[in-house]
């Protein structure tokens, strides 16, 4: 076999050699899956690998260009996706044990779309169990590494698909993103992650957590791959009545004219400033908002403070969603069944207790008693309120700037086992957490790299926050810092 | 708020789960550690402020009324942990006995 390794490569310049016969998708696809037997014992990032599938797909792309027939955007590109998202031929766990065997009965539109796009899919990648987590530490299958340093959680809960990118397994991947399940996990592995406007990407086929909040998102290792994802997965869905279609949706054209004079960017002042947030990661906010001045754009400041109780609004909106969701899960037409139920009552009982973890169960408690009778409008109707309060600020912010910045997680890479207990675990996503409230579009990309307190190199991610579907000023602001800092953001996976 | 030991055993009823002692009481501590965060919500005044559903308005969506294939029983099926002549097979929910 060729040693050919695309672990640096990005979606762009794989489809462009292989459209130049410099090597062929069968080739690509190859190179990924040797990666992946070679590294994922240690790594963890998936659940399930299809060597089948990904050839299959790869030979059709190879048959095509014989055939001289013009390539889609991703040919050949070796992609994996979350493993809440059913693939015909693939199990779809949610890394639960209630689904552990699980078999996708249909495809998710978002995948169907990627792979009608051109991409090889590798396979189901490791997550929170059913996204419930910041740290990947969740998964019934076990934790998901971080590729700058296996003793550190790679974020969550698309800790697989963020690590199957970073460790130079997958080229783009695809995840789900409720309160930040995109965007932190890119932080902390050092690639860019996109959650686009609620409704721009159809929800369909993936396993529902909150669907008010959910939304379907890539993650890459360039900005344009990021805006190449967008516009191969985005659209309307007779099967997701949220979804739409507009008439905005060429994105890398948006990356290519990375020009910020005269942008409009504001620092969130008083989310900048609050408690646990990190000097390293203040300070590279800062700076990041310099290098916009100097590019020319307007640099300003806004507040936001109602988000600062985002989070109180999303432990109760989240979790009472899921909680309606998860009611699905009953034992009856899939997923794990006690053998010897006594009657009806029994059989949900002990088949859920036994399928669902204890964060699972955490969430599923949370938001059944913020319903209860009694407790609704004391909880949910206040949360509701709440993020109206947040949504408007957003709004009136957009009207004086087009983009806002924040750091993406309060700190970089923790180890695995140091946030033991549920809240300091949910902090973790405070800045995140208000633009699902607010249905906004927000990317995570590399801003820097940091020494950990053991002399560990670890990636900053800085958040870019933009209006309901403006995506393309996002990927516009996003891809000019990118080439201003011109990081190298190999993992030392990567780097070998 | 917070929440006694009895109250987190008929929450979890509701959400049919089965807890173990121990369980009930970690749940307990856990909840009560989040609710007393949750609370802090009760700083905002939301008196005049109307509530948000969905953070993009949603609009009714239909489509011509004809017939498309839906899911197939059999892939309908694939998953059941048990089925016969087509259909989900489940305990017994009527009661025993000679009844009609």
């Amino acid at each position: 076999m060729s040693d050919l390794n695309l672990s640096a490569w990005s979606a762009l310049q794989i489809r462009d050699a292989i459209a130049n016969g410099d090597f062929s998708a069968h080739e690509a696809a190859q190179s990924a899956l040797s990666r992946i037997e070679t590294l994922d014992g240690d790594v963890h990032a998936f659940n399930q690998v299809t060597p089948e599938l990904a050839l299959a797909a790869a030979d059709k792309i190879d048959a095509r260009a014989a055939a001289g027939e013009a390539l889609p955007p991703l040919a050949g590109v070796p992609a994996a996706f979350k493993d809440n998202m059913n693939l015909i031929g693939t199990r779809t766990t949610c890394s639960s044990r209630i689904l552990a065997n699980y078999e996708s009965p249909y495809d998710c539109t978002a995948v169907a779309r990627l792979i009608e796009a051109g991409v090889v899919p590798l396979g189901k990648c490791n997550m929170d169990q059913f996204a419930f987590g910041s740290s990947g530490e969740t998964s019934y299958t076990g934790p998901a590494k971080n590729p700058w340093d296996l003793g550190r959680v790679p974020g969550g809960s698309s800790s697989g698909s963020a690590a199957s990118v970073s460790a130079g397994m997958a080229t783009v991947s695809l995840g789900s993103d409720t309160g930040g399940s995109i965007r932190q996990p890119g932080a902390l592995t050092g690639t860019v992650a996109l959650k686009p406007t609620y409704g721009r990407v159809s929800r369909y086929g993936c396993v529902a957590f909150a669907s008010s909040l959910d939304q379907i998102g890539p993650f890459s290792r360039t900005v344009e791959d990021s805006a190449l994802v967008l516009e191969a997965i985005c659209g309307k869905d007779l099967m997701d009545a949220t979804s739409v279609s507009r008439d905005d949706e060429q994105f890398v054209g948006a990356t290519r004219d990375a020009d910020v004079k005269g942008m409009r960017i504001a620092i969130v002042r008083d989310l900048l400033d609050m408690e646990g947030v990190t000097p390293e990661v203040k300070q590279s906010v800062l700076d990041a908002a310099a290098r916009y001045e100097a590019m020319g754009a307007i640099v300003g400041e806004v507040d936001l403070p109602t988000s600062q109780h985002g989070l109180s609004a999303y432990y109760i909106i989240g979790p009472a969603e899921a909680s309606s969701n998860l009611a699905r899960m009953d034992g009856i037409r899939y997923g794990h069944r006690v053998a010897d139920a006594t009657d009806v009552l029994d059989l949900y009982m002990r088949s859920r207790s036994e399928g669902f973890g204890p964060e699972a169960k955490r969430r599923i408690m949370l938001g059944t008693y913020a319903l209860s009778a009694g407790y609704y409008d004391a909880y949910y109707g206040k949360a509701q309120k709440a993020r109206t309060l947040i949504a408007s600020e957003f709004s009136a912010a957009f009207a004086d700037y087009d983009v806002l910045l924040t750091p993406t997680s309060p700190q970089v890479a923790w180890k695995f086992g140091e946030k033991s207990d549920p809240l300091s675990m949910y902090l973790s996503d405070i800045y995140t957490i208000p633009v699902n409230l607010a249905g906004n579009c927000g990317i995570s990309i590399p801003c820097g790299i940091t020494a950990a307190e053991d002399g560990t190199p670890l990636p900053i991610g800085l958040q870019l926050i933009g209006d309901h579907f403006a995506e393309a000023k996002l990927f516009r602001a996003a891809a000019a810092l990118e080439r201003d800092l011109d990081l190298d953001m190999r993992s030392p996976l990567v780097r070998g | 708020m917070s929440l006694s030991e009895s109250e987190v055993r008929h929450v979890a009823m509701l959400a049919r789960l089965a807890l173990t002692d121990e369980e009930v009481a970690l749940m307990q501590s856990d909840l009560n550690s989040i609710l007393g965060h949750i609370d802090t919500i009760a700083q905002l005044d939301l008196e005049s402020v109307p509530p948000t559903a969905h953070a993009i308005p949603v609009v009714n969506v239909t489509r011509p009324d004809v017939v498309v294939p839906g899911l197939s029983r059999e892939a309908a099926l694939m998953n059941a942990p048990a089925a016969e002549d087509g259909a989900f097979l489940i305990p017994q929910i009527t009661g025993g006995g000679d009844e009609a």
